[in-house]
C-alpha cells in the first residue's frame, strides 16, 4: 500500500495486483469504501486519472446494487477480463466478510450482554447520524434549483418506504418511471 | 437446518438487489420490514445491531447482508444472502461495462440517472428514520445522533472517531 517514491504508472495490473488492492481498500475503508478506492486507483497506484474515475464510477452508480462492489467488477473486468473483475470483487469482499463473520459469531453469543447492546446502542444512534449527513450532503443541491420535481419524488419515495412501509419493488416501479420521465423532459 | 430459509434468503436478496438504487443504505428500510415484520427473522433491535456492527466493520456497507444471513442460517445463509445480493448486479456490471461507450451520452442514460437520484435520496432519509425510531429512544441517543449528523457534515472526521465516542457514551449507561 506504501511506496516509497511515486512509481511509473502501471497500466496493467497483475490479477494479484488488483486482488490485493482492493484487499487494501476493503480492510482501511470505513463508513463507505468509495474515498478510499478513489485514493487507492488515482493517487497511489495510478491506474486511472482521476476523469477515467469518474466515469468508471458513474457506470457503477447507474446500475443497480452496491455502487463500490460494481466498481470492483468493472475496475478489474477493464483490466482483467471475467478472472479480474472475480479477483477484483473477492478482494473487495473477501477480507471484510471474514472479519463479519467473527464479529456474527461473537455477537450471537454475547449479543444479550447489557454491555455488548449499550455499546451498539450507542454505535447505532452515530450511524443513524452518519446517514443523516449523507442525506443532507445528497438533498442541498436538489433543493436549491428553483423549480425541479426532485424533491417531491424523494419525498414520496421517503413517505412510500418509511412511514407507509410498502414494499420496496413497489415503490421503486411505481415512482422511478415517472420521476425518469421528468428528468427526460426537463431539457 | 433445513432449506427454507436460504431458499428464502436467495430469492429475497436477489430480488432486493435489483432495486437497491443508491446502495446498501437505501436498501436498509426493505432488509428491515422483510427481517423483522414479514419474516420475523429478528427483533428491531437485532436488526439495530447488526446495522451497528455492519457500520464498524471495515469494508462495504453491504456486508449487513452477511450479518442478517448468518443469524438466519448460519455460514451457509451469510454466503447464500451475500452472494444474493452481489451476484445479479454484478452480472450486470460485467456485461453493461462492455457497452457502456455507446450509451454512457445518451440522453436517455442521463435521464434515468437524473430520475433515480431522487428516489435514492428519499429511500436513504427512509434509512435513517427507520434505524432512529429504534436508536434514538431518549433524549441522550438522539443528541448523539444529532452531534454525529453535525460532525458529518460540517468536518471530515474520520466516522470510525465518532463510532468510538458514542460506544463509550453507550456503554457508561448515558442510553
Amino acid at each position: 500500500m506504501s511506496e516509497p517514491a511515486a512509481p511509473p504508472p502501471a497500466l496493467h495490473p497483475s490479477l494479484a495486483e488488483l486482488f490485493l488492492a482492493f484487499a487494501g481498500v476493503s480492510i482501511s475503508a470505513f463508513g463507505g469504501a468509495l474515498p478510499w478506492a478513489r485514493r487507492m486507483i488515482v493517487e497511489q497506484k495510478r491506474w486511472m486519472t482521476t476523469e477515467e474515475f469518474n466515469e468508471t464510477f458513474a457506470l457503477s452508480q447507474f446500475l443497480p446494487g452496491p455502487n463500490v462492489i460494481n466498481f470492483s467488477v468493472v475496475f478489474g473486468a477493464r483490466f482483467g477480463g471475467p478472472a479480474g473483475a472475480a479477483v477484483a470483487l473477492a478482494g473487495l469482499l473477501g477480507p471484510p466478510l471474514m472479519i463479519v463473520m467473527v464479529l456474527a459469531i461473537l455477537y450471537e453469543r454475547f449479543g444479550g450482554l447489557e454491555t455488548l447492546s449499550r455499546i451498539l446502542a450507542g454505535i447505532t444512534a452515530a450511524a443513524v447520524g452518519l446517514l443523516i449527513a449523507v442525506v443532507a450532503k445528497m438533498a442541498a443541491p436538489l433543493f436549491v434549483k428553483r423549480w425541479n420535481s426532485a424533491p417531491a419524488f424523494a419525498i414520496l419515495a421517503f413517505t412510500g418506504v418509511a412511514l407507509m412501509y410498502w414494499p420496496l419493488p413497489f415503490v421503486f416501479l411505481g415512482l422511478a418511471p415517472v420521476s425518469v420521465a421528468f428528468a427526460w423532459f426537463k431539457r | 437446518m433445513n432449506s427454507s430459509p436460504l431458499t428464502a434468503l436467495a430469492g429475497y436478496f436477489a430480488l432486493l438487489s435489483l432495486f437497491a438504487v443508491g446502495g446498501a443504505n437505501a436498501a436498509i428500510p426493505e432488509m428491515h420490514r422483510v427481517s423483522v415484520e414479514v419474516m420475523h427473522w429478528m427483533s428491531d433491535r437485532q436488526f439495530a445491531d447488526m446495522f451497528a456492527i455492519a457500520q464498524v466493520s471495515p469494508g462495504p456497507n453491504v456486508i449487513i447482508v452477511a450479518l442478517i444471513g448468518y443469524h438466519v442460517a448460519g455460514f451457509a445463509g451469510a454466503g447464500v444472502a451475500t452472494t444474493a445480493m452481489c451476484g445479479p448486479t454484478c452480472l450486470l456490471a460485467f456485461f453493461v461495462a462492455r457497452t457502456w461507450d455507446r450509451f454512457k451520452d445518451a440522453h436517455w442514460r442521463i435521464a434515468i440517472q437524473a430520475g433515480l437520484v431522487p428516489l435514492s435520496l428519499g429511500l436513504i432519509a427512509a434509512s435513517a428514520f427507520v434505524l432512529a425510531r429504534t436508536a434514538d429512544h431518549n433524549v441522550y441517543a438522539g443528541a448523539i445522533t444529532a452531534a454525529t449528523a453535525a460532525m458529518a457534515f460540517f468536518t471530515r472526521i474520520n466516522p470510525l472517531w465518532m463510532f468510538v465516542v458514542a460506544g463509550v457514551l453507550g456503554l457508561s449507561g448515558w442510553l
